[in-house]
């Protein structure tokens, strides 16, 4: 049995930290906190030329033809880095769900630019207060065209394209709902940046006038391709909050050993000590639940959508744990806009809810489960 | 990334599945299967009896102790045969409660520190289940601050005199030897004056008394020494020395990967999947899945986190601080779990009799059994402290008494 990863993989995450840690310091990172910039266009550009926005696609789309396992070791420093580069709209969701359900041209057409950087893409699902559910889907698709309002759409306003979900029919059935992909550039489209509480990453509001839409998959299977992609997406994001989640937990060790108060370092207080231990746990629960999650998608084994979601929830826990107690840890210098606690704060809560949130989640967690143990 | 045996792992595995489905006591497998938290019965046999016999099998087929050496009455088996071992055996492992301290502390401590003379002599039987053995450390002044213990042992000629008390020492009344960790010096500080020793507890002077438990069992005793005399050839390292002898005892408990701590988990699932609330099945009730969801990913990550230990394991590599969590984590659990399966039954779910309470009561046995849990063997607080340690590098408590001579220290009586 060998449930870790490879020495080759694990030499990528070497390889990805280096190269982070280089060109996405806290500094670059504040860049677009400030709003100075939309997304760091050169950390997207070095991204492309290390190969790692197309580490999963194939070699005849202009990937490298790695795999997933390969991806989730990237994921997890990106989420270190805090990387404010829409990696995740581009590779995890829109990626995927043209691997998943693209035709030949589609995939010709779209990933090799999105391996090069050429192309930013995005998922819109939502439409306001909902969680993923085909039911919340009002954009409608007739006769070529797309119209209606989709909110909120992760980096909708730097991408060039989205592949939209929408409803072609009025059944009341999952099969009511297709995917599109729709030129954001084109006719017909209106994108308008919306404020969110992680400003390293961009949210907007996107609508539809007769905007033109490619048909992305056959008719009536959308929300299928839907629950896949986000199962996926599920894993990969879990990676970048338990690289996140461990990171804050970093800080706060650190910071705890070098902070001297009431004559002596803060992290020799068990108050102190015992928080972060349980930072530790929450965090290694999330990083052990990640890699089955990892080993299920990249088998694409039948555990997938039930080791996704546990990937997913545990991820998310451990992310926000982390991140509100290393600010504790820190005192008054974690709330100040200077110290970077605030950024993993902000990342951790904002990821918790960009693939439908903890409840949409433990939902899943539960139906699965009992759907195996019916089996 | 697999989950795939190697050759020769699928080998080990093969045969030891193929020894246990031919030997095994099969007639217990339900009710060991069945057994939950804390002590482990059967009905209408005496378990230690069974459990002897089942391991006095297995040491005669080479199945016995299988990280010892051969000559001490182990296979030499590999650290990943080990836990393979482990995983086949399943319910009937549970027959080797009564043995887990011998194997796993006692002898490993005697095989660093005894004479080869007397590794030959007590190390097989001990394999073997013929010699059950127990570990006094703990006393009233002395849990987590084991070595702030007071049980005297002072040199008469070529013996020891040992007075004192120890306590929540499990299996000492069918324990057949002991190995004992005592004060021989309270001038100096109190790690310096301790020395280690092993001992035959039929000895004159040893009085073993059960302790009746907040949940009415008796799991541990307390062990009394009255001018008790151990020769000095059972001392076991340097005279003095026994707070290093007792950390190499530790360190091999830590050592060891069991297949899996019990949380409560999969019984709460199965509970949850078959109850019905008022406003339909428990399984369906949006809050009643929160808290499962929750739970459930905490036992998959300590399954996992396991699986990653086992992995190095396999790679010939030392397991990472991971697995430190484990007990931590499975604690508090079970004792969650118990409080909310009752929670769920209204004021039913105090009824603890077989016939009223659900799953024959286990829940509440649970609930009851689950505050042991979390202070035996490491409370939840020095786990915290050992990993803010050990794992994150963080600073020792400050120690107010560890330059000072022992009988100097600040004691309830002697402020």
């Amino acid at each position: 049995m060998n449930f870790d990863f490879s020495d080759e993989q694990k030499q990528m995450r070497d390889e990805a930290r280096k190269f982070l840690t280089e060109q996405c310091p806290p500094k670059a990172v504040r860049e677009v906190l400030d709003g100075k910039a939309p997304y760091d266009k050169a950390l997207w550009k070095g991204l492309a030329e290390m190969g790692f926005l197309g580490v999963a696609i194939p070699e005849q789309f202009g990937g490298a033809g790695a795999g997933h396992l390969e991806l989730c070791v990237i994921a997890e420093e990106m989420g270190r880095a805090l990387a404010p580069v829409p990696f995740s709209s581009t590779v995890y969701l829109a990626a995927e769900a043209i691997l998943i359900a693209g035709s030949d041209a589609q995939k010709q057409k779209w990933l090799p630019k999105i391996a090069s950087g050429d192309a930013i893409g995005t998922l819109a699902l939502f439409e306001g207060k909902s969680n993923p559910s085909p039911k919340a889907i009002k954009v409608t698709a007739n006769g070529g065209v797309l119209n209606g309002v989709k909110k909120p759409v992760a980096d909708g306003a730097i991408a060039d394209f989205a592949v939209v979900a929408a409803r072609t029919g009025s059944s009341g059935r999952e099969s009511d709902i297709s995917l599109f992909i729709v030129d954001l550039k084109a006719g017909g489209v209106e994108v308008k940046s919306l404020t969110n509480i992680d400003l390293t990453r961009g949210q907007a509001e996107i609508t539809f006038k007769d905007a033109k839409a490619e048909p992305l998959g056959a008719a009536g299977e959308g929300w299928s391709v839907i629950t896949q992609v986000l199962d996926r997406a599920a894993v990969l994001t879990a990676f970048e909050q338990v690289g996140g989640a461990d990171r804050a937990l970093e800080m706060g060790r650190d910071y705890a050993l070098d902070r001297i108060a009431f004559g002596r370092p803060i992290g020799s207080f068990q108050a102190v000590k015992h928080m972060l231990a349980d930072m530790y746990v929450s965090a290694t629960l999330a990083r052990s639940n990640c890699y089955y999650g990892a080993w299920a998608l990249s088998t694409n084994a039948g555990e997938l959508p039930e080791a996704a979601a546990a990937a997913r929830i545990s991820a998310t826990q451990a992310f926000q744990h982390c991140a509100k107690n290393n600010i504790q840890v820190h005192g008054g210098m974690g709330f100040t806009w200077e110290f970077d606690c605030h950024m993993y704060y902000r990342r951790a809560n904002a990821v918790a809810l960009g693939l439908g949130s903890l409840s949409y989640w433990e939902d899943a967690l539960i139906d699965r489960m009992r759907k195996k143990n019916a089996a | 990334m697999n989950f795939d045996d190697t050759p020769q792992e699928a080998a080990f595995r093969a045969e030891a599945k193929a020894w246990i489905a031919a030997n095994a006591p099969r007639q217990y497998e339900d009710e060991l299967r069945k057994a939950s938290l804390g002590r482990v019965a059967l009905k209408g046999v005496n378990i230690l009896e069974v459990a002897k016999a089942w391991q006095k099998k297995k040491a005669d087929a080479g199945w016995a102790c299988l990280h010892w050496p051969k000559d001490y009455g182990g296979r030499g088996a590999s650290p990943i045969e080990r836990v393979i071992w482990q995983q086949e055996e399943g319910p009937f492992g549970r027959l080797s409660s009564m043995f887990i301290i011998g194997h796993g502390m006692c002898g490993p401590t005697m095989m660093a520190f005894a004479g080869e003379e007397q590794k030959r002599k007590y190390l097989p039987p001990l394999a073997s289940g013929e010699k059950i053995w127990c570990q006094l450390f703990s006393e009233p002044a002395g849990g987590s601050d084991v070595a702030g213990l007071r049980t005297r042992a002072e040199k008469n000629g070529d013996e020891w005199v040992i007075n004192g008390q120890k306590i929540w020492t499990s299996g000492a009344h069918y324990s057949d030897y002991g190995i004992l960790l005592t004060r021989t010096d309270p001038d100096v500080a109190k790690h310096k004056g301790l020395t280690m020793f092993f001992l035959d507890m039929k000895s004159p002077g040893v009085e073993v008394r059960p302790i009746k438990q907040a949940n009415g069992a008796s799991d541990f005793n307390e062990v009394y020494f009255t001018d008790v005399r151990i020769p000095d050839s059972q001392r076991l390292g340097n005279v003095n020395d026994g707070w290093n002898v007792s950390l190499t005892t530790l360190m091999n408990e830590r050592m060891s990967i069991g297949a899996g701590v019990a949380t409560g988990f999969p019984e709460l699932f199965d509970f949850c999947n078959s109850l019905m609330l008022e406003d339909g099945p428990a399984i369906e009730n949006r809050a009643v899945r929160s808290k499962l969801a929750d739970w459930a990913v905490k036992a998959s990550g300590l399954k996992y986190t396991s699986m990653r230990a086992i992995s190095a394991l396999s790679r010939g590599e030392r397991p990472g601080p991971e697995n430190s969590i484990g007990k931590l984590v499975a604690g508090s659990m079970i004792q969650d779990v118990a409080t909310y399966a009752l929670d769920l039954q209204g004021a039913a779910g105090a009824l603890s009799g077989p016939e009223d309470a659900e799953v024959a009561g286990k829940f509440q046995a649970m609930l009851l059994r689950a505050p042991g849990t979390r202070v035996e063997g490491g409370t939840d607080e020095i786990m915290r402290n050992i990993i803010a340690e050990r794992v994150l590098g963080l600073p020792g408590d400050i120690r107010v008494d560890k330059d000072v001579p022992f009988n100097k220290i600040p004691t309830k009586g002697r402020a």
